[in-house]
């Protein structure tokens, strides 16, 4: 099977565009992708289109139908939060199944303001509120929560992340944010769901991400300078767990994919020189240093509280921002933390860049659930 | 109108014609899983019509919480959503009342019991009450 390569690779800055349609929005990501391997649609031999929104509305096509109709094949996928990851990995299979050589994935939502999630539906009478609840910020909280059960994990700690991520978005110009939050600021922001506080939950914003994907024999045919080796592409769904009926479990599957992307690349979590990960909200983001085995269990309070994972520590995490502050368009979100892990393996990262950085992971998590974790390698 | 009886809040809240309200779990015979709701195979093991229909403990202990300050428009806020490992096997998630939503007060594996009521108020489209289940400190 041949090795796949990420050679173009883009992002738009996220932002809020209401007035913009989803394929508009694409549509501009897959262009810049497009430009950045050196390539036109025409060289395209298929689509993997990543969207959650209008998952049944054909959201490939109509990008198609906004920068180029050559008929090539279209698959539009939706996979929650991990639905750009499912895109690039479908794309990623394509080429390593000797389908193609050349092809394109594209991730892209446009995202209302305010809360996502909500117990219960359908039926009867509204369950929010009633029993528990189901808001995101509330899941993932009593998910974080379960972490200061085992190992006393503290709301300052949680916090901190938050503080992290927000400074890393500083130096991000993509970021929807580039606003320092000191510590006092995030703790004392509105309390959405202890302890996640208004800082601490991601920021839904409107935005795409696109990457091409070649087989080794074209990227040596186009040249191998800039890009990036696709050493893993793993993905698990939730396997059966004791509680997950009522408590989503982000950590079993994440656990899996990880195990499985490690073996993959041939590699273990010291190898690893930066990481994106799914920090839907600062609770999820403690709970997947230890996932990702970036750090032993009951560790990841001290990784936070000795800086190990700030840009310049031993491995740094989410120097884009993270969700927190670059933003979490969802179906966008998978691919977009792609571009950033190569943006610093290509050198091509400025005031965030992370020195020296050789391997980098991305990882989303999307609820129901779904993990993607992939692993990239710089190739010169 | 007629003193209507009110509704079950989900389908594995059982209310008899004489009797006590109560939870309803299906138990596979094979590996022991609990689930919520009827079901014929097992996720855990995966074997095949061994469910068997089980009434589930009315205590239990706090695994898990999130205090919710803020949900959607018209729900009250503050509450505390729980999630509670029966003793009996099982787990399930609900609010946690009679007791302050403050994290100094609220101790994970403290006991809790499932008592019933009616759901804050909530009627259906058809003015239908129903009963809902609760935690409070055991």
């Amino acid at each position: 099977m041949s090795d796949v390569y990420v050679m173009g690779v883009d992002m738009i800055k996220f932002g809020r565009f209401p007035d913009r349609s989803v394929p508009n929005i694409g549509a501009e990501a897959a262009l810049m992708a497009l430009d950045d391997a050196g390539l036109g649609i025409q060289d395209m031999q298929a689509l993997y289109c990543g969207n959650l929104g209008q998952a049944n509305a054909m959201v490939g096509q109509r990008i198609l139908q906004e920068i180029g109709q050559t008929g090539m094949p279209v698959v539009n996928v939706a996979n929650a939060c991990a639905t750009g990851a499912t895109a690039f990995r479908e794309a990623w299979m394509s080429i390593k199944a000797g389908m193609y050589d050349v092809v394109l994935a594209v991730g892209v939502e446009q995202m209302g303001k305010g809360l996502l999630g909500g117990a219960g539906g359908g039926e009867g009478i509204p369950k929010e509120g009633l029993l528990g609840s189901g808001t995101m910020p509330c899941v993932f909280a009593e998910a974080g929560m379960e972490h200061t059960k085992e190992y006393g994990t503290t709301f300052e700690q949680f916090a901190k992340i938050s503080v992290k991520n927000h400074h890393h978005s500083t130096m991000n110009p993509k970021a929807m944010y580039q606003i320092e939050t000191p510590l006092d600021e995030v703790m004392n922001a509105e309390m959405i769901s202890y302890p996640n506080t208004k800082l601490m939950c991601s920021v839904n914003v409107d935005g795409s991400a696109a990457a091409v994907l070649v087989s080794e024999k074209k990227a040596r045919e186009l040249g191998m300078s800039r890009a990036v080796k696709v050493r893993a592409s793993a993905m698990a769904s939730d396997p059966y767990t004791d509680r997950d009926l009522v408590m989503p479990d982000v950590n079993a599957c994440t656990r899996l994919a990880a195990k499985d992307a490690y073996e993959q690349a041939g590699i273990g979590p010291e190898d690893v020189n930066l990481v994106e990960l799914h920090d839907c909200f600062a609770t999820a983001e403690m709970l997947h240093y230890e996932n990702l085995g970036l750090c032993k269990d009951g560790e990841a309070g001290r990784m936070i509280d000795e800086g190990h994972v700030e840009l310049g520590g031993k491995v740094p995490v989410n120097v884009s921002g993270g969700l927190l502050s670059k933003g979490h368009p969802l179906g966008a979100t998978g691919i977009a933390n792609i571009y950033e892990v190569c943006t610093h393996l290509r050198g091509e990262a400025g005031a965030r860049q992370v020195e020296g950085a050789k391997i980098g992971m991305t990882h989303v998590i999307g609820l129901g659930t779904a993990c993607g974790i992939h692993i990239l390698e710089k190739t010169n | 109108m007629s003193e209507a009886k009110p509704l079950p809040v989900v389908d594995f809240l059982k209310i008899p014609e004489d009797g006590d309200p109560y939870l309803e779990g299906y138990r596979c015979k094979k590996c022991g899983s609990i689930y919520l709701g009827e079901r014929n195979v097992c996720s855990k093991c995966f074997a095949r019509d061994e469910m068997e229909v089980i009434k589930l403990s009315e205590t239990g202990i706090l695994h898990s919480y999130a205090i919710v300050f803020r949900s959607f428009p018209g729900i009250d806020v503050p509450y505390i959503s729980a999630i509670v490992d029966l003793d009996e096997g099982g787990t399930i998630k609900g609010n946690l009342i009679n007791i302050d939503p403050d994290p100094d007060k609220i101790e994970f594996n403290m006991p809790v019991k499932i008592t019933y009521g009616d759901a804050l108020g909530r009627k259906d489209k058809e003015g239908n009450s129903y009963l809902s289940y609760f935690f409070e400190p055991a």
